[in-house]
């Protein structure tokens, strides 16, 4: 005999359990890392509008001045008609002293910034030419979206066709593409970078080639791996045998098939790619200056630490931190999300 | 195994070769080497007989030959910048990279695999949201930059630790700690993923149904069958730790190749330039073979393959 359940009735969940359901789903997506790549692609779109200041160009009077919150510091000083350059640190002319103060006489003390006081007219600070920090970190979004937007498209098509090729044909071809990798790996080729760069000449567009020979192997050994496994599927030979060309099947038949691998690739690749641009501006062989590029920030903020000007080197590191940091982040939920064979247990 | 081996020898020979021709190369689009070495005074004599001792008047595959020759036995001419030859600049600036790469190295396993073990037991706790903070940071922040804050922290702002150079013992730990860190964290997520993928298969759980004590599970079976991808992975580290010198060194003005690297590329002191590339593609190459031999040792799926 079946129980009696006609008595049992099944509550409704609470409006507590369902917020903490609907926030248990929301976590599950990666909102923060899309939101700071959002913020980081905006800014590059929409720099000269967002930029409160000139990148390139700074006033020599506004240098080194702290972010909005920094405090100064101050010291009295005796005003003085003439100032002999041992006087320095103690006196100021009265030229000077009458701008803090109209009615500033020879003889008196006055309060003097001996270190500038943050302003909200520089929210993160000048650099030591008096640039605003904010609006080069702003700026340099735009230059490592262009580097690796270029990067990405050029050499990640070059290493899809050599993955295609690679795959399809196999025998020798197959063979010297996948050495040609295995060599890539071997190299020190930041190394390599720096000597083409410094040789070739500093230029954009050195910067992207080089950087796409970083890359291409990457794709082309995830692409080589789809192709393999794909073309053995009934729909490659229907097609062969329906007299597709070579180039038909690869591309109309097998490369959509390697898309969702390929998105995966790609957003991991850009945070290399970032990466690897910063290190070679930092080490003076990027995008040549004034223009604003992060790593070239740090480096020049480098030296100025031990006088505890700071800003200029920590701003423009956290912005590549964080893109870097959302890109993987991000590319990590896309591999679980398109990609399951690649999952690592997390 | 003699075949992979044979296939791996052949691979570091054919690198090798082609770095030396990438370098050599790069070394004549930059134009005539005599422009560095002679000045507005000298001659037309000179400028020949400068010729013939460098083997200009040769074709350029000849050249290269010569340009070889010397390289296997150890001659990369002198260096312009210090009027030595860049074998002995080369062998004086050798041990402070290797020894910074070395405690580099050390500390990536050191912390990377006790933790990537540590996250993946007690996963999901406070340990597990360390160890992945701790990774996640090494993978993203750029190591210039992270050298850069430790060292505005720990030498400008505390005054623990000597900000750059290689003076005292101590002066090691900053260098060491912002090369190590990023390798640390890439040994964290292979040991911590591995380690997952191991404490949930069959054999561990047999082993908990025999009553096996955790420790033992945990160090005995589980650790080692862990510990393969971490080392595919040190062939990939030990050789990036090299250039990674390139940066840190840098930084942290640490008397080692990197920073003679940069030094002569930026003096365009190019005998020295080659003779630095070539040295570090000899290092990269030799840590790749050794991991590679150890890698079919350990892996009897290789040796066979």
């Amino acid at each position: 005999m079946a129980a009696d359940l006609s008595g049992i009735v099944i509550a409704p969940p609470t409006p507590w359990a369902r917020i903490s359901g609907f926030y248990r789903k929301l976590r599950r997506l990666p909102i923060i890392p899309v939101t700071l790549l959002g913020l980081v692609v905006f800014a590059g779109i929409f720099a000269p509008w967002i930029a409160p200041h000139d990148p390139e160009k700074g006033e020599l009077g506004e240098r080194n001045i702290p972010p909005a919150w920094g405090s100064g510091e101050k010291s009295l000083k005796n005003v003085v008609e003439r100032l002999s350059i041992n006087e320095r640190a103690t006196s100021v002319t009265l030229k000077d002293a009458r701008e803090i103060d109209p009615n500033a006489q020879v003889g008196d003390q006055i309060e003097v910034f001996t270190k500038p006081e943050g302003t909200t007219k520089f929210l993160l600070g000048t650099d030591h030419l008096g640039r605003d920090v904010f609006s080069r970190v702003v700026y340099g979004a735009r230059i490592s979206l262009i580097v690796s937007l270029i990067t990405l498209a050029v050499g990640g098509s070059i290493g899809v066709v050599m993955g295609l090729a690679a795959g399809w044909y196999a025998g020798f071809i197959d063979e010297f593409l996948m050495r040609l990798v295995d060599i890539k790996l071997a190299i020190p080729l930041i190394l390599i970078a720096l000597v083409l760069v410094i040789t070739l000449g500093q230029s954009l567009w050195i910067i992207v080639t080089v950087l796409c020979l970083f890359i291409w192997p990457r794709f082309a050994r995830q692409v080589r791996g789809e192709v393999l496994q794909l073309k053995h599927m009934d729909y490659v030979s229907l097609a062969k045998v329906s007299g597709a060309s070579t180039a038909r099947i690869l591309f109309i038949h097998i490369f959509p098939g390697t898309i969702n691998t390929l998105i995966v690739v790609a957003t991991l690749q850009v945070g290399i790619v970032i990466l690897l641009e910063s290190t070679l501006s930092f080490l003076g062989a990027g995008v040549p200056p004034p223009t604003p590029a992060w790593g070239s920030m740090v480096s020049d903020g480098r030296d100025k630490l031990a006088g505890g000007v700071w800003w200029i080197s920590t701003f423009p590191g956290v912005a590549i931190m964080l893109t870097v940091m959302s890109l993987n982040l991000f590319g990590d939920w896309l591999r679980d999300k398109l990609d399951p064979r690649l999952r690592q247990l997390e | 195994m003699q075949k992979y081996l044979a296939r791996r020898f052949v691979l570091a020979f054919v690198t090798l070769l082609s770095v030396s021709l990438i370098i050599f190369i790069m070394s004549r689009v930059s134009g005539d080497p005599r422009h560095i070495y002679l000045d507005d005074y000298s001659t037309q004599e000179d400028w020949d007989r400068m010729g013939e001792v460098l083997g200009l008047d040769k074709p350029y595959y000849q050249q290269y030959g010569l340009f070889l020759k010397g390289a296997v036995r150890g001659d990369f001419g002198e260096s312009v910048r210090e009027g030595r030859p860049v074998t002995e600049v080369v062998l004086e600036r050798a041990p402070a990279t290797l020894l910074l790469g070395s405690v580099a190295f050390a500390l990536s396993l050191l912390i990377g695999i006790p933790l990537g073990i540590l996250s993946a037991v007690k996963r999901g706790t406070f340990m597990d949201v360390f160890g992945k903070t701790v990774a996640l940071v090494g993978q993203s922040a750029p190591p210039f930059w992270l050298g850069i804050m430790l060292m505005f922290f720990f030498a400008v702002e505390l005054g623990i630790l000597p900000p750059y150079g290689k003076q005292d013992w101590n002066s090691i730990v900053l260098p060491a700690v912002t090369l190590g860190w990023y390798y640390a964290a890439a040994n964290l997520r292979l040991v911590r993923s591995a380690m997952l993928d191991v404490l949930d298969s069959e054999y561990i759980k047999l082993a908990r149904a025999k009553g096996v004590s955790s420790r033992t599970i945990i160090l005995k079976h589980a650790f080692r069958n862990a510990l393969i991808p971490p080392l595919t992975f040190a062939g990939v580290t030990l050789g990036a730790l090299v250039t990674g010198s390139l940066v840190v060194e840098t930084v942290f003005a640490w008397p080692g190749l990197g920073r003679l690297a940069i030094e002569a590329l930026f003096a365009f002191d190019y005998p020295l330039l080659q003779g630095v590339v070539i040295t570090f593609t000899l290092l990269y190459v030799t840590a790749a073979f050794v991991v590679d031999v150890l890698y079919a040792y350990v892996d009897p799926r290789i040796r066979y393959a």
